[in-house]
């Protein structure tokens, strides 16, 4: 006996599948920006910065890389309250995301800034370059280089992760598919249709980062 | 010789598929029941880690009556109506309510525990009537009765934050992410049991809403017997003796 398929009950809710679809879009976006600003920060105080703060950096990464991201969120969003910190459902998501990423991108750049040759931080210092200069146009160019394929890989993870944030919720696109899954019980349908859009996103990006990286790297 | 072997594996396969499911937990003498783990007193975990509750109990009571072991599921509310529609479970016990959406996909047999819902919160909250809940937040479980039932009453700037399971929904009502939660009587008194600071208190009752066994469609043998053993507990007194156990409650008169 063959299941029949009916997407024509998701119709009606094409509202609030599109909406979730945003906040996801946008999350991930903010996510990623910050958490690579997050990431790009904490290599550089590991490598450059005092010891005090590689070691608060390296705290940081450990507590963060080793606990699972649902667990992150629900500290957060349902914990940090009795701590007197209360943050809404969409900002405990984007903080949640951003300090995840944050900690992946740390230990990530930071292998790129390793490998980029002692020599070249060295010629750049001896022609009366800052600190700052050389880190940014000397180890950060080549760093981002470098690991670029590893870091476009852990966005994706971070956005494909994104969908947990339903269990707060955030209203993300999971949350959308939830939500008409629960009205009209098409869960086929609805979350076929939700794995299709994250799978068409998640190649939209793949894409982007793709061309983005072909612009920034191009070889002179 | 290949092609006989194959059109009998195909038959042994398909027979299953059609038999009422009251025929097959007998003949696997098993019944498997779908129960909460994440509402008590219907269903929680014990000290022992152990499912325990009036659920629970129900179950066990419809296996002895039938004969046959009780094997007792989780689930939660977001997916106890798949696992039974998917036969992981032959009933579901799950402090179920009925409402139309409900019985296009699955059938319910008579009412086996009292229970109503509303929306509550703590004693300072000024709240009466669904109108007042403008501007409120207000916790509530997704896919669970009352929360159905508060989307259609709640006004426009009232804002209702759905949850996936009770857990999370009361998690967010003790950590005061949300101002009122709308949900049932028993979970009311639970939480006030454990946190006094934020004990909350009735404002309004959504849905006067007695517990129903949820079972798959088209199973009229199974239907008939669930329904016959909930008739002779009542009569008997078994079910009276639940509902004190657990509801600490008489079962109200005319149930």
């Amino acid at each position: 006996m063959l299941y029949k398929l009916q997407f024509g009950e998701l119709l009606s809710y094409w509202d609030v599948l599109l909406w979730g679809l945003v906040f996801t879009l946008v999350l991930t976006a903010v996510s990623t920006v910050a958490g690579i600003a997050v990431g790009t920060a904490g290599a550089s105080a590991r490598t450059f910065g005092p010891k005090w703060l590689g070691g608060v950096v390296a705290a940081y990464v450990v507590l963060i890389r080793n606990t699972p991201f649902i667990v992150q969120l629900f500290f957060i969003f349902f914990g940090l309250p009795a701590a007197g910190l209360k943050l809404s459902e969409s900002t405990a998501a984007f903080l949640a995301m951003t300090i995840n990423l944050g900690a992946y991108s740390t230990e990530i750049i930071r292998a790129g800034i390793e490998a980029v040759p002692k020599g070249h931080i060295e010629a750049g210092v001896s022609l009366a370059m800052t600190k700052w200069e050389v880190l940014r146009h000397i180890v950060l160019k080549q760093a981002f280089q470098k690991v670029y394929p590893a870091l476009s890989s852990q966005i994706i993870i971070v956005m494909l992760g994104s969908a947990v944030v339903s269990q707060i919720s955030a209203q993300d696109l999971t949350y959308a598919a939830n939500f008409v899954a629960s009205r009209n019980f098409r869960n086929f349908e609805v979350y076929l249709l939700a794995a299709l859009v994250y799978l068409l996103l998640a190649m939209l990006m793949r894409s982007l980062l793709r061309g983005l990286g072909r612009i920034l790297f191009k070889a002179k | 010789m290949l092609a006989a072997a194959f059109a009998l594996a195909v038959a042994a396969l398909a027979t299953p598929a059609h038999a009422d499911g009251l025929e097959s937990i007998m003949a696997a003498k098993v019944i498997k029941v779908a129960v909460p783990q994440d509402f008590a007193p219907f269903g929680s975990a014990g000290l022992d880690l152990k499912p325990q509750g009036y659920d629970i109990d129900m179950g066990n009571l419809i296996a002895k009556a039938l004969g046959v072991k009780a094997e007792i599921i989780a689930v939660t509310s977001a997916n106890r109506i798949p696992y039974l529609q998917t036969h992981k479970a032959d009933i579901v016990i799950s402090s179920l309510g009925k409402n139309a959406e409900r019985e296009k996909v699955i059938d319910f047999s008579a009412a086996y525990a009292p229970f109503f819902s509303g929306v509550f919160g703590t004693k300072d909250i000024k709240v009466a009537t669904a109108d007042d809940l403008k501007g409120k937040t207000i916790g509530a479980t997704r896919g669970a009765i009352e929360e159905q039932e508060l989307t259609k009453l709640a006004p426009a700037d009232a804002t209702i934050k759905r949850f996936e399971d009770n857990n999370a929904t009361i998690a967010a009502f003790v950590s005061g992410q949300v101002d009122l939660v709308a949900t049932g009587n028993t979970v009311a008194a639970a939480i006030a049991e454990k946190v006094p600071a934020r004990a909350p208190t009735l404002k309004f009752v959504i849905k006067d809403s007695p517990c129903y066994i949820g079972l798959n469609k088209e199973e009229p043998q199974l239907l008939a017997k669930v329904n016959d053993i909930i008739a002779q507990a009542k009569a008997s007194g078994e079910l009276g003796k639940l509902s004190e156990k657990w509801l600490k409650a008489p079962l109200p008169p005319g149930f």
